[in-house]
């Protein structure tokens, strides 16, 4: 479904030449559920942004749904694919209605039957009728994020691009938003690519994971190895042990992987 | 959705609720709801509920000044030229003996008329060429900055003496000229606003969506970009009528006998020391409507901007 | 150390009460518990119109609701501590590291400019920072996060108080970086017997690193236990907490290609929480 090959991004040139990613390659099979999980800096909110079409200077190859991508997207890339941002106060517009911000879409693409389709979105991610004509603010972070996902899947994509979805959440909303995101993909048969730093999510919704370091992409396995234990490589031995709380003697042995040339 | 006309406490208490509801019904209660929370904010700053007071009477006494007055300003009654202030003459009379009262009240709408069309023609000009320049970026940001740049370079009263000049005097000439000089802030504000939204997360949302830039533009950078604007046109607007009455003052923006309030001082300039209301009543006027702007201009910047804590 | 404060500000915090030794209290609480809250009121860093009243608020036996604002600012500081969460709001963006490090000495002890430095970099080594010498030559913006809270840790342990509280002080941080400056806190707590207050909304990370934990929500402490036996918390809520939580370990195969994952314990929030307190 996804398949992208040596893709590079940098940022700036010259001397402040950033190497956000660096020839990475992953593939990601149709109704999949993929993680990239890295810290800070490692580039996997940078690959998103090159897949979506965002940041159009990447160079290598991607490939989604068989149509290989250009620089530009155009409309029917973006009924396939769509995106969750990792913030909700900043994804929604702030002077939009709800209501405005689900028909935008719908009005984009010349769909039609935009109340009833407002309506079944706003259901299925668990909002009631009364929050269509509120304005962002007067929504909790976890409704806001709620109605981010209703706004991705309003065009019906089948790949939903997950940047950091519950990192700004509390954890019992948390654990909603993950259910939701769960269940949505069950019933539509939708293709995940989550990007997130907690390893934990990360296990809990997918199937398989890469992860990143620095731009690279240091290890891919599934999450049955992660739970057996079995990374191979040290940096994501000691991501694990990290995600598992706080082990003052281990801390002792944590190294710095910095970035190979 | 209940509407109350008769003031009984049950239908204002039922309208009440229909505006502090959690829940608005439809896009139009939405926006009615934002508007009274931003009208709450406002009416509990007292000094812009003056300003609003000193803008509202301005724009009651234009539209009203048939039945305040009993001529139109122009007749004259030498005779009584140059009287003071009586009660015959509530403001006295000028040099040709015309009712300075009836002329200042006629003049309200010259004023409101100056500063209306200037109001639509800057602030649409300065909103497209400044979103546009700050949205797309390049050499087409460049290209329309250098053309702000030349409009901004100019000293406002001197340019537009020199397009009054060069169009010949009148009103709707001075408006031109005046809107000519004063856009250019507005659209430099319009790109700074621009600047800081454009990579906000809503936006590549909306990119990500497939939103043409203009649709992005229309409805989702301008209208955040409108409220700093017009803030900065009701603080504008003191010099805007201060560069009407500047250029009337020099016989080159309303013309005689049209009572606007600059041209009034500039004919009653002469007879300043003996008979001071020729001149200083009418200045009185349009420092009252500058105040008016400025604090009215002041307390919208409360309610309205982000950044100064409340925000709508 | 004692704290008591049945009454709140805007009543964002109800009711609080613990007890503090030279120990590592965690205070756990989602957005809106009022912890950060409380923080802030130990230090009387409450502004108008929020009020603190308590029964009794006392440290090292110094009643501290009795203390005026000089007094207060005497302790703050030099004997109660405080870390916030990001480092870039909390350090001087014109001033170097050092400089800053170097005043914050001065501000509480009689002491000569190269006194301070010696101190300063004698602090910097102690968080940890393997080249001081640049770093005190530094300037806040040019070191990463991970670092400036390390400086901070450095500043604010530097008058070398009793008691130290850090809201949050490694949320912003990657996961690795967080342990590291939590390892160099519990060096630093431990090596001076000082007494820490954790204030964090994960869970799993204060259970693991301090010794007892305070459950808060809605303004209220719903639950205090030892660390080691969180597992065994009786709370609902705590217990609703520790479940929602997304486990490596434990999972369902997410069954195939069509099929997701298995649906998290939902916390169920019941409004008697509102209203009870330990």
């Amino acid at each position: 479904m996804i398949d992208v090959e040596d893709l590079s991004v940098t940022f700036g040139h010259g001397a402040a030449t950033v190497h956000a990613v660096r020839g990475i390659s992953f593939h990601v099979a149709a109704g999949e559920s993929f993680g990239l999980v890295g810290e800070s800096g490692s580039g996997k909110s940078t690959v998103l942004r090159a897949l979506s079409g965002l940041n159009p200077d990447w160079s290598g190859r991607m490939t989604v749904a068989g149509q290989t991508l250009g620089r530009r997207r155009n409309k029917v890339f973006y009924k396939q694919v769509q995106m969750v941002f990792q913030d909700p106060y900043g994804s929604l517009h702030p002077r939009h209605t709800i209501d405005r911000i689900l028909a935008e879409p719908i009005a984009i693409h010349n769909l039609g039957e935009a109340d009833r389709r407002i309506g079944r979105a706003l259901e299925e991610v668990g909002l009631g009728p009364q929050f269509r004509y509120r304005y962002p603010h007067q929504l909790s972070g976890g409704q806001r994020q709620r109605v981010a996902v209703a706004r991705a899947l309003i065009l019906e994509p089948k790949i939903l691009l997950l940047d950091e979805p519950t990192s700004a959440l509390d954890v019992s909303v948390q654990a909603e938003v993950l259910n939701l995101l769960g269940r949505l993909k069950t019933e539509r048969d939708l293709t995940y690519i989550l990007v997130s730093h907690n390893l934990a999510v990360v296990a809990h919704m997918c199937g398989r994971l890469a992860v990143m370091n620095h731009g690279v992409i240091v290890e891919e396995m599934t999450v049955a190895q992660l739970r057996a234990r079995e990374p191979a490589h040290p940096y994501t031995r000691q991501l694990l042990t990290a995600s598992l709380g706080y082990d003052r003697a281990a801390i002792d042995r944590f190294e710095d992987f910095a970035a190979t040339a | 959705m209940s509407s109350s006309t008769a003031v009984t406490p049950n239908s204002s208490r039922r309208l009440k609720a229909w505006l502090l509801s959690d829940s608005p019904e439809s896009v139009f209660h939405a926006r009615c709801q934002r508007f009274y929370l931003g009208w709450r904010a406002f009416s509990t700053n007292p000094i812009a509920m003056i300003g609003l007071l000193i803008i509202v009477s301005l724009v009651l006494i234009a539209a009203f000044a048939p039945l305040l007055t009993q001529g139109n300003g122009t007749e004259q009654h030498l005779s009584d030229r140059l009287s003071a202030p009586s009660g015959d003459y509530w403001f006295g009379t000028d040099e040709l003996g015309r009712d300075i009262y009836e002329r200042i009240v006629w003049g309200a709408r010259i004023t409101l008329y100056i500063v209306g069309l200037v109001g639509i023609l800057v602030v649409p000009i300065g909103l497209v060429i400044g979103t546009v320049a700050g949205y797309v970026g390049g050499w087409v940001d460049n290209v329309l900055m250098r053309f702000t740049d030349i409009f901004l370079a100019f000293p406002r009263l001197i340019l537009a003496l020199a397009f009054v000049s060069a169009l010949g005097p009148g009103i709707e000439n001075a408006v031109l000229a005046i809107a000519l000089t004063t856009w250019s802030p507005y659209a430099r504000l319009a790109r700074a606003e621009t600047i800081s939204i454009r990579n906000s997360e809503y936006i590549m949302a909306a990119r990500l969506q497939g939103a043409s830039g203009l649709r992005i533009i229309y409805g989702h950078i301008a209208p955040l970009c409108i409220s700093s604007v017009i803030i900065r046109l009701t603080l504008d607007m003191a010099g805007i009528i201060l560069t009407a009455a500047g250029l009337g003052f020099l016989g080159l923006g309303a013309q005689p006998p049209l009572p606007e309030w600059g041209a009034m001082i500039s004919t009653g300039r002469q007879y300043l020391l003996d008979q001071w209301w020729v001149a200083t009543i009418p200045g009185i006027a349009i420092f009252v409507v500058s105040l008016g702007f400025n604090l009215l201009g002041d307390g919208l910047r409360d309610v309205l901007d982000p950044k100064s804590g409340s925000g709508a | 150390m004692d704290f008591a404060t049945p009454k709140g500000l805007v009543h964002a915090v109800r009711g609080v009460s613990f007890s503090l030794g030279r120990e590592k209290l965690g205070v756990v609480g989602e957005s809106g518990s009022g912890k950060s809250v409380t923080g802030r009121a130990i230090l009387k860093l409450v502004r108008p119109p929020g009020r603190v009243s308590a029964k009794r608020l006392s440290f090292d036996g110094i009643d501290l609701l009795a203390c005026d604002e000089r007094a207060m600012r005497e302790i703050r500081g030099r004997r109660i501590s405080m870390v916030m969460q990001d480092p870039k709001f909390s350090l001087n963006p014109v001033m170097t590291v050092g400089a800053q490090i170097a005043e914050a000495y001065r501000l509480h002890e009689q002491a000569s400019a190269a006194e301070a430095k010696r101190r300063a970099l004698e602090m910097l080594e102690a968080v940890r920072i393997r080249d001081p010498e640049r770093v005190y030559r530094a300037y806040p913006h040019e070191v990463s996060g991970g670092m400036g809270q390390r400086i901070m840790i450095a500043m604010m342990l530097i008058p070398d108080p009793d008691l130290l509280i850090a809201d949050e002080p490694t949320s912003a941080l990657d996961v690795t970086v967080q342990l590291q400056v939590l390892a160099i806190l519990d060096d630093l707590v431990t090596q001076r017997g000082m007494g820490l207050i954790f204030i964090s909304h994960d869970l799993n990370l204060v259970a693991s690193f301090c010794d007892r934990v305070l459950i808060m929500y809605g303004g209220r402490v719903l639950e205090v236990c030892d660390a080691k036996r969180l597992s065994e918390a009786q709370h609902p809520y705590t217990r609703g907490l520790l479940d929602c939580l997304p486990r490596i370990e434990v999972g369902k195969e997410p069954g195939g290609k069509a099929g997701g994952p298995a649906d998290l314990p939902v916390l169920h929030r019941d409004p008697a929480w509102l209203d009870q307190g330990v």
